[in-house]
């Protein structure tokens, strides 16, 4: 159930047609110090061009721009884009859980996962971020988004149910937008929130769930297997184990909170009966406060 | 057999597994379904948990009595339950089987062979002894031998029924001498019709022990045909429904067909049988056609009424004055109106009296002929039952004699009368309307016939009894009086227009046919008489189902036997001898049985109805519902309705025998040679090799780029998207069918053209045999024009090589083609002649082109020619010569219009000059 990219960016786009830009805010003050790759959007130091104006007092002639100034009778100054290093990475589990949807009248988990994560990357496009996917480049600008929806179209499911994100991928001044459904052995996780501790590095775990995953509406003898058929789980009895299993769920996600938030990180999840806007407001607030 | 109520088991012992249902049915309970297969993400998380309470799933019960239900009607469908089987009574004594095998036992053969074969099957198994009477007038006389009754169960399954009607033994005493101890029990397969002994055998056999008598199924229809002046046909039949009898023959392309289809008229009812009669109501041309009348629906040979003289054309002897020789004189002619009246309808003879005399004529027509040579002979036939028509003329109103003319219905007057000339008063005379009830009854005599002049009869009290026609002051015109067995026809005027405008007008046709179909055809029993003929040789013979056969060995029947009707060794069908051909046909009166002391079984009941069927198909049903439920029970509703789905699509119709071929499809969208497949394997790789070299020749050298050569099977393909098709000639393939005979002539009529090849023009050397046998029966039936050898200034010599040769695989035999027209002369300034203005249907020639032409699958040639380089330059020959041929053929006269480019070219010239 892959997407076309044109079709994943047009829904991404109304997704996120409400939110207006999004520039990271928490640490932008001290990402000042680090001046390069961050756009903020005013005269600074920087590499990329921003603005002419005119030379005033205290400029010196070094800084004058002759070439501009050789067509108006005033001299002028080219000034460039205060820039910082900050840069969204973005990382949308691959495992085949993802491509669960317990009903044909809702998107997989993947799916949503790869949607909300588009609709996050226009925002933060729109307000002159930085985003790529993890392991990648991050770039800025309008490309960047068309770019952003063929390569999440473009991902493969994995072989196994679960998948992870390389440790060695993170980058300092960076921020983390992790999408899974984080029912597979979470422990990737506690090495990725180390080490990104270790980096400063910052962000969100999304947890994005199928309804079916949060309610276990089943009953009778049931035969469970994960979508690679490499876990099987046989019951007589499904109902009872609903209890249990809910609990387990309960259970992992509150590890996962307390994970997340010893580190600084954010963690939320999202059910794929719920609009996505609803989860992308939240993400909004939490990148952006 | 047991019987529970109205169902009887024929292998009752299968119902012991009926047991094994409660067992079934702990079983069945005891072991679980299986669990439904749920894809979930989330089982990670349900690692390690234990169901807290463990369910015993259980099969629900209503799967359980579905199951239970199934297997109950399997093993009941193979007990052999029957609804209200025939349960045969009598347990001990001798059985008899009478079977009843003339033509009326025909339609439900089978059925009654199945019967009479359970009821020996019965026997056996219970040791009886047992005897067949097959009631075919062929049993051999004395004793019935009674055996075992298996061993004649083999007798059995070889009887056919006869095409004559059901015989039995003259003494039934005589025959049953041999019965051995017990009450007699008979069976009497009957065809429901009284036949000679009937009655006599079933007193002895009442008398004897119990007769079941087991009538047909379904009525009994037979037709016959009434011979006369206007045959006409009878249909008996033993209920009230009239199915529709068809003409059938053949029709003008020679395939035989439905050509007409009559309805009987209102029944008369006489014990039990309802007699109709059918007039053969049909324009001659069609008549004259028609085979055999049958019964709609009815296939047995009673049903058949063969068409023999008494139904067909009359011959019709002219005798006149021979006509004039140079055109237009014919037209004054007497026996050029009467040829042309009487040919589409008649087989006409014309010569001297005494040779007309000689051919056996039906009718003789005389055209202003007195003081006749032969008029003792002559009297003499008429005396017989031939019809004589003369007519009047200058030659008759002169002679001297006329009042003692011999065969002359009325009295004459001398001389005649002229009306509505120039030196006479009056008018022409028109026609009176005919009469009512007369020979021209319903003919309507146009009002601008006019009589100008006529012979007058004698006034005499019976001549108005003898007028057919007369004319507006009621003077006869047509007059006819009986003679013996005869009859004699006059008309008063002459058959040119000389003395009325009658025979230029349709009524004279139809006046003509009217008479000439009164004429009588001479009766089969007559002939018998006949010292010169007293043996019948059968040429077709109809079958008991009223199938025609060669009638191959059989032997020639005596007359006086002929005369009595179908019987043993003379079975319906036609006979010939010397010129006469007759029809002997099987139908005929019915009379029906009745069976006094005797049980007659109620039709329809005779086998039981057998419901294994019915109980296999139930079964399946229970188990598709079983399917279905589980599918519910297992994946819920999805699979469930996927599985019905599955139950409910059909399977596609499979490809139809009619689906054009998709070779000949290929053939219409571009060009392509076609070859005959003749079913000689290595013949058809030579001819598809052959094309295929003669393709890329074409190819390579012309704008002609055919594609693969494809096979044509003449009796399937259509031959309308062709326009060349090489057929070499085996003595070994089978003739086409008549239908593709049609299609061949309307390939070659539609411009296009056969190779024949005879592959035999290596006569003297090592070649193979003579074909030209083969050729001619296979050719004989295609409208082929003369033909004459390729002339030297045919176009075929210059479509596209210039050629004055043309080899294939042998050289130097004539090829032969269309005739050039008889009038063809060189014109001024054309180096040829203009010979055809179209395309020669045709070429036959036995060069063995194909093999010349033929090329392997690698591009070399398959056959050697000759030798060395002279072998090669005649192989180039011969591609030259097919591509002139395949010009010839695409192009037709194109290049012979050629020459006259230069001439066109002159005049515009010429025109342009002259021009502003």
């Amino acid at each position: 159930m892959t997407q076309s990219p044109a079709d994943l960016r047009a829904q991404a786009q109304s997704a996120s047609a409400h939110l207006p830009a999004l520039i990271l805010s928490a640490e932008r003050l001290a990402a000042m110090v680090a001046p390069g790759a961050h756009g903020l959007r005013r005269a600074g130091p920087g590499e990329d061009f921003w603005q002419y104006r005119p030379a005033s007092q205290g400029d010196s002639a070094r800084l004058i721009d002759w070439r501009r100034s050789a067509r108006s009778d005033a001299e002028f100054v080219r000034d460039r884009e205060s820039q910082t290093a900050q840069a969204v990475g973005l990382w949308i589990s691959a495992g085949q859980g993802m491509g669960y949807a317990g009903a044909s009248d809702r998107p997989s988990k993947r799916d949503r996962a790869h949607l909300l994560a588009l609709a996050l990357a226009m925002v933060l496009l729109r307000g002159g971020e930085k985003v790529g996917l993890l392991g990648q480049p991050a770039r800025a600008g309008r490309v960047q988004a068309d770019r952003l929806a063929e390569r999440i179209a473009a991902i493969t499911a994995r072989d196994g149910d679960g998948d992870a994100p390389a440790p060695d991928q993170l980058r300092p001044n960076q921020r983390l937008v992790i999408l899974s459904d984080f029912l597979d052995d979470p422990a990737w996780v506690d090495a990725l929130l180390a080490r990104a501790a270790g980096m400063g590095v910052t962000g969100v775990l999304m947890q994005v769930l199928d309804p079916d995953e949060e309610t276990f509406p089943y009953a009778g003898a049931v035969l469970f297997r994960s979508l690679s058929g490499v876990i099987r789980h046989d019951s007589r009895d499904a109902g009872g184990l609903r209890d249990a299993y809910l609990a387990r769920l309960a259970d992992r996600r509150d590890w996962l909170r307390r994970r997340a938030t010893g580190a600084g990180w954010h963690f939320g999840h999202h059910t794929t009966d719920h609009p996505p806007a609803v989860a992308l407001s939240w993400l909004y607030q939490v990148l952006a406060g | 057999m047991l019987m529970l109520g109205p169902i009887g088991f024929a292998a009752p012992w299968v119902l012991t597994a009926l047991i094994a249902l409660p067992v079934l049915w702990i079983l069945l309970r005891a072991l679980p379904p299986a669990p439904r297969q749920v894809a979930f993400p989330g089982v990670a998380l349900l690692r390690g948990l234990l169901d807290k309470v463990p369910v015993a799933r259980r099969t629900p019960w209503w799967l359980l009595l579905l199951r239970l239900a199934a297997v109950a009607a399997l093993i009941l469908a193979f007990a052999g339950p029957s609804w209200k089987p025939v349960v045969p009574v009598g347990q001990g004594g001798p059985l008899l089987v009478v079977l009843d095998a003339g033509w009326a036992a025909a339609p439900d053969w089978p059925a009654r062979l199945t019967r009479a074969e359970a009821a020996l099957g019965n026997a056996a198994a219970q040791g009886r002894p047992a005897a067949l009477l097959l009631a075919d007038g062929r049993a051999a006389p004395g004793a019935l031998p009674f055996a075992p009754a298996d061993t004649l169960l083999a007798g059995l399954r070889a009887a056919q029924p006869m095409p004559w009607a059901t015989g039995l033994p003259a003494n039934p005493q005589a025959a049953l001498a041999n019965v051995p101890e017990g009450a007699l029990e008979t069976l009497w397969i009957s065809d429901g019709l009284d036949h000679p002994n009937r009655g006599a055998w079933l007193e002895a056999l009442t008398r004897r022990g119990a007769v079941t008598v087991v009538p047909p199924a379904r009525a009994v229809r037979s037709l016959s045909l009434h011979a006369g002046d206007t045959p006409s046909l009878t249909l008996a039949a033993t209920d009230e429904t009239a199915p529709a009898i068809l003409a059938i023959g053949p029709d003008p392309q020679g395939v035989e067909r439905e050509l007409a289809r009559l309805t009987a008229g209102d029944a008369a009812v006489a014990d039990g049988t309802w007699t109709r009669p059918a007039a053969i109501d049909l324009p001659p041309e069609l008549r004259n056609r028609i085979t055999r009348f049958q019964v709609e629906g009815e296939a047995h040979a009673g049903a058949v009424v063969l068409t023999d003289d008494r139904v067909k054309r009359r011959k019709v002897g002219l005798v006149g004055d021979a006509d004039r020789q140079a055109e237009g004189q014919e037209l004054l002619s007497q026996l050029h109106y009467l040829r042309r009246a009487l040919n589409p309808t008649a087989d006409v003879v014309e010569g001297g009296l005494g040779d007309v005399l000689d051919t056996a004529p039906d009718v003789i027509v005389l055209a202003d002929q007195v003081d006749l040579a032969e008029s003792a002979e002559l009297a003499g036939w008429v005396e017989e039952g031939g019809l004589l028509i003369r007519f009047a003329g200058p030659r008759m109103a002169a002679f001297e004699d006329l009042q003692n003319e011999p065969l002359i219905p009325v009295p004459l007057r001398q001389g005649g009368r002229d009306i509505g000339g120039a030196l006479s008063w009056g008018d022409p005379r028109t026609i009176l309307p005919f009469a009512a009830e007369g020979v021209f009854a319903g003919l309507i005599p146009p009002e601008d016939v006019t009589i100008r002049a006529q012979l007058m009869a004698q006034p005499a009290p019976d001549l108005a009894d003898r007028t057919l026609a007369a004319l507006s002051d009621n003077t006869p015109l047509v007059t006819r009086s009986r003679q013996g067995q005869g009859q004699i026809v006059l008309f008063h005027v002459t058959a040119n227009a000389e003395w009325s405008n009658l025979p230029i007008s349709g009524l004279f046709v139809d006046m003509l046919n009217r008479l000439v179909q009164t004429a009588r055809v001479a009766p089969a029993d007559e002939v018998s008489e006949d010292r010169d003929q007293p043996f019948w040789t059968p040429e077709t013979v109809l079958d008991g189902f009223g199938r025609a056969q060669p009638a191959e060995g059989m032997a020639p029947v005596p007359a006086a036997d002929l005369a009595r009707g179908t019987g043993p060794n003379r079975p319906a069908g036609i006979y010939a001898a010397g010129e006469r051909r007759t029809a002997l046909n099987a139908g005929g009166p019915m009379v029906r049985a009745d069976w006094p002391g005797a049980t007659v079984e109620a039709v329809g009941t005779t086998g039981g109805r057998d419901l294994t069927g019915i109980l296999l198909a139930l079964a399946a049903l229970i188990l598709a519902a079983d399917a279905l439920g589980s599918a519910l029970l297992a994946r819920g509703g999805r699979v469930a309705a996927a599985v019905l789905l599955a139950l409910l699509i059909q399977p596609a119709p499979p490809l139809m025998a009619q689906d054009p071929n998709p070779e000949l499809a290929r053939a219409a969208n571009e060009v392509a040679l076609a070859y005959v497949v003749t079913g000689d394997e290595r013949v058809d790789d030579a001819s598809r090799e052959g094309l295929r070299g003669l393709s890329v020749v074409l190819r390579q050298r012309t704008s002609v780029e055919p594609g693969e050569p494809v096979a044509i099977d003449l009796d399937r393909d259509d031959l309308s998207v062709l326009t060349f098709l090489y057929w070499p000639i085996t003595d070994t393939q089978a003739a086409p069918s008549p239908q593709a005979y049609v299609r061949l002539n309307h390939f070659m009529r539609s411009g296009g053209m056969i190779l024949f090849d005879t592959r035999d023009g290596d006569v003297a050397g090592v070649g193979g045999p003579d074909m030209s046998q083969a050729l001619q029966a296979l050719a004989a039936p295609l409208e082929i024009p003369p033909l004459s050898p390729i002339p030297a200034d045919h176009v075929l010599t210059r479509s596209f090589y210039l050629l004055s040769d043309f080899p294939g695989r042998w050289q130097g035999n004539p090829v032969w083609l269309e005739a050039p027209p008889a009038g063809a002369e060189t014109a001024e300034g054309m180096p040829f002649r203009q010979l055809n203005d179209g395309v020669s249907p045709v070429v036959i020639g036995g060069n063995s082109w194909a093999e010349a032409w033929a090329v392997d699958d690698n591009g070399y040639a398959a056959y050697p020619i000759g030798r060395g380089w002279e072998g090669e330059q005649q192989r180039e020959m011969a591609f030259r010569f097919g591509v002139n041929l395949v010009m010839y053929v695409l192009t037709g006269n194109y290049k012979s219009d050629q020459v006259h480019v230069p001439a066109l070219l002159d005049r515009m010239r010429t025109e342009e000059t002259l021009g502003p």
